[in-house]
């Protein structure tokens, strides 16, 4: 993306942008609406690639359904468009065969966490050696907002015309009950943060689950009165907070409270035994407590108590 | 379990005579075809692959996983062959219904593996523990919309062993999934298995890229003369993007009619171009009978006692097994058919009909049907009542 306008001395001008090779720019223009924040978080990816010292031939990137799920087809590396709920077995299926590739799955909160949930919980479980960037938009965006696993209470979408009435998906706190190494939750705001998350999760050895809150303009803010994405965009900015040792069942969303916080960080890092299946060697006895997590929890609840 | 590993030849090859369940003659076969990754779930009657399996790949370098379901299982094992892996999946027909979804997902991205279906008394939940032949249709016809696919169907634990191999060897040929229904009789049957040397275990290695990376633009999904494209794996540099999604050589989503039609027309034709190479069938007496028996798996070994019996009895009786179940046999059929002398077929299978509708569409003769919901086995007297009717 070369420009030739208004050169001054401090303009250097290149032949390419630094993230092209990682796009397939034969593939845009891309399929998003305006003020989505796919885009932004397949470019935090995209950057976390060519920071990662990782050689783009041993990234694999694989995804589900919906619009998150199309964020595969947009990323230069081996790329992986599967079905509805499927990415993670999928992925589980590369990263055990060749443990030498460095395997994301981007995919949006309906795959992942509703009729992908179940891979979700035992991929993490089991601590697979995968990095979920999870596309949280509140809604099912591709078929036209519905409502899904993570829709706030209260808030409207076609299949919940007066309030949806169910009780949300709290995911960093699923994500560290069922065992992942790595849990982070940011938005599209926090591009900074969130492309430091992604290499973190690229680094860990075991299942790195990050959320990333995103804007979808069309589905979710439309029919609750969000307006266009600046303004999600600019309720992020108002109400987050970012606390790397929240207390992880109290950090739900309340997106229609505009005094409650929504809390972010990198909550979560620990060491366990990644997934490694069994080569004819007697597998260790069972294991025993985890010191490193009972020590975040511990750590975890008494700086929740000490406030924010 | 409990594999008595301690014979002639590597770890992998079992080579030698065994008294061997049928299950784990499938395992074994697996093993000796390459078998680099399973990922399965227990279920009835097919756990005994799974068992074996759980002991015996990790000895030989392979990886198996136990999933979370099925719908985990097919979905591991299409990622693991994406990256190259020789995989596999055994269930039965609870759990093949679930995978249903990404067979339809191996047939679009073209993805090699083999799933076993070791087929137990149905509907729903059914007979777990005893023998049905309902899921022949299910095996031609369960994931929406229009594909080809290969269905071998053992009629022994020494089948259940050959076939294996030959179901990874197609697979890997085609670019397809390929089903091994074998059924619960089969699969808990104890009988000689001879496992040969490795020199003679045939192995077609899947079409590769014809150049390095970078060389020049590589597209995945652009078809040779034989409509089949070669593969590069995940991790090798092609940078490769597959989809569900109806797609152009490029692998890139193509939602169109025109696309689509290319698409869907050269998947189902690029099996049917090479039906011949794959159909397998045993004929017994074909060459003066009168009346022919067309079977299938367990009920073949019913089948071909009663033929034998009707010879006994003069009757000029004869089988056709079909070995490969899908692509059905249709020529041999045909050919017997219009041979003139035939004058009648008879069907006997553990379903309410399903092979025998195959049969009935192939020939204007009387067809004979012989139907049992599942549960046992379809006896020879009864098959020979037919026959001699």
């Amino acid at each position: 993306m070369t420009t030739a306008a208004s050169v001054t001395s401090h303009t250097r001008i290149v032949e390419a942008h630094p993230i092209d090779k990682v796009l397939r720019a034969d593939r845009f223009p891309h399929i998003l609406c305006p003020a989505c924040g796919i885009g932004s978080i397949i470019h935090c990816y995209v950057q976390a690639i060519t920071e990662s010292g990782i050689p783009l031939n041993q990234h694999v990137c694989v995804s589900g359904i919906g619009c998150s799920g199309r964020a595969a087809g947009y990323i230069n590396v081996d790329s992986y468009h599967t079905t509805h709920g499927r990415a993670v077995p999928f992925a589980l299926g590369i990263a055990v065969y060749r443990p030498d590739l460095r395997v994301t799955v981007i995919s949006g909160d309906g795959d992942l966490t509703s009729i992908g949930g179940n891979h979700l919980i035992h991929a993490a479980r089991r601590n697979v050696n995968l990095t979920i960037i999870c596309i949280n938009n509140f809604n099912y965006g591709m078929t036209g907002g519905q409502a899904g696993p993570t829709t706030p209470l209260s808030a409207k979408s076609s299949t919940t015309p007066f309030g949806s009435w169910e009780r949300p998906f709290n995911l960093p706190h699923l994500a560290h009950a069922v065992g992942a190494s790595f849990v982070a939750r940011w938005t599209v705001l926090h591009i900074r943060q969130l492309k430091e998350a992604v290499l973190r999760g690229m680094h860990k050895q075991g299942f790195a689950f990050i959320e990333v809150l995103s804007p979808c303009p069309t589905g979710f803010g439309r029919p609750n009165d969000i307006g266009e994405g600046l303004e999600e965009m600019r309720r992020y900015r108002r109400r987050c907070q970012v606390d790397d040792h929240a207390y992880l069942p109290d950090i739900d969303i309340d997106l229609t409270n505009d005094d409650s916080p929504i809390v972010v960080g990198n909550f979560v890092d620990v060491e366990r035994p990644p997934f490694h299946p069994a080569l004819g060697e007697p597998a260790a006895a069972t294991p025993k407590p985890d010191p490193d997590r009972a020590a975040a929890r511990t750590q975890s609840r008494e700086s929740s108590s000490n406030g924010q | 379990m409990g594999a008595d590993t301690k014979v002639a030849g590597s770890p992998r090859l079992m080579v030698g005579e065994h008294f061997m369940l049928g299950d784990h003659a499938c395992a074994e076969g697996a093993l000796a075809a390459g078998l680099d990754f399973f990922a399965g779930y227990p279920i009835t009657p097919s756990t005994e692959i799974c068992e074996r399996l759980a002991h015996r790949l990790p000895q030989v370098g392979g990886r198996f996983v136990q999933m979370e379901d099925e719908l985990g299982s097919i979905a591991a094992i299409l990622g693991a062959s994406a990256a190259g892996a020789r995989s596999l999946t055994a269930t039965s027909g609870p759990g093949f219904s679930l995978m249903m979804e990404n067979i339809g997902l191996a047939v679009m991205m073209e993805i090699p593996c083999v799933i076993v279906d070791v087929m137990r008394g149905s509907p729903s939940t059914g007979l777990p523990t005893l023998v049905g032949q309902g899921d022949v249709f299910q095996a031609r016809w369960g994931s929406h919309g229009d594909y080809s696919i290969v269905a071998f169907s053992p009629s022994s634990p020494q089948e259940c062993f050959d076939l294996t191999i030959r179901a990874f060897n197609v697979a890997d040929q085609l670019r397809i999934p390929v089903f091994l229904l074998m059924d619960e009789t089969i699969g808990h049957m104890t009988e000689r298995v001879v496992i040969p040397p490795a020199d003679q275990i045939p192995r077609t290695p899947r079409k590769r890229p014809g150049h390095a990376p970078g060389e020049k633009l590589f597209l995945p999904f652009k078809a040779d003369g034989d409509l089949i494209p070669p593969m590069a794996h995940a991790g090798e540099g092609y940078n490769v993007h597959f989809t569900g999604l109806t797609h152009d050589e490029r692998g890139y989503p193509a939602l169109n009619a025109q696309a689509h039609e290319e698409l869907v027309m050269r998947l189902s034709r690029k099996v049917s171009a090479h039906a011949s190479e794959v159909t397998l069938v045993e004929e017994v007496y074909l060459e003066d009978a009168e009346v022919v028996v067309v079977t299938f798996g367990c009920t073949a070994r019913s089948a071909r006692r009663a033929v034998n019996l009707a010879r006994q009895r003069g009757i000029k009786a004869g089988l056709l097994r079909a070995i490969t179940l899908w692509p059905f046999p249709e020529e041999h059929v045909r050919r017997l058919s219009e041979s003139g002398r035939v004058k009648r077929f008879v069907v006997p299978e553990i379903n309410l009909g399903q092979v025998c509708r195959e049969v009935e569409r192939l020939t204007s003769l009387p067809v004979d049907r012989i139907n049992r919901a599942g549960g046992a086995m379809i006896s020879p007297q009864s098959i020979m009542e037919v026959i001699a009717a």
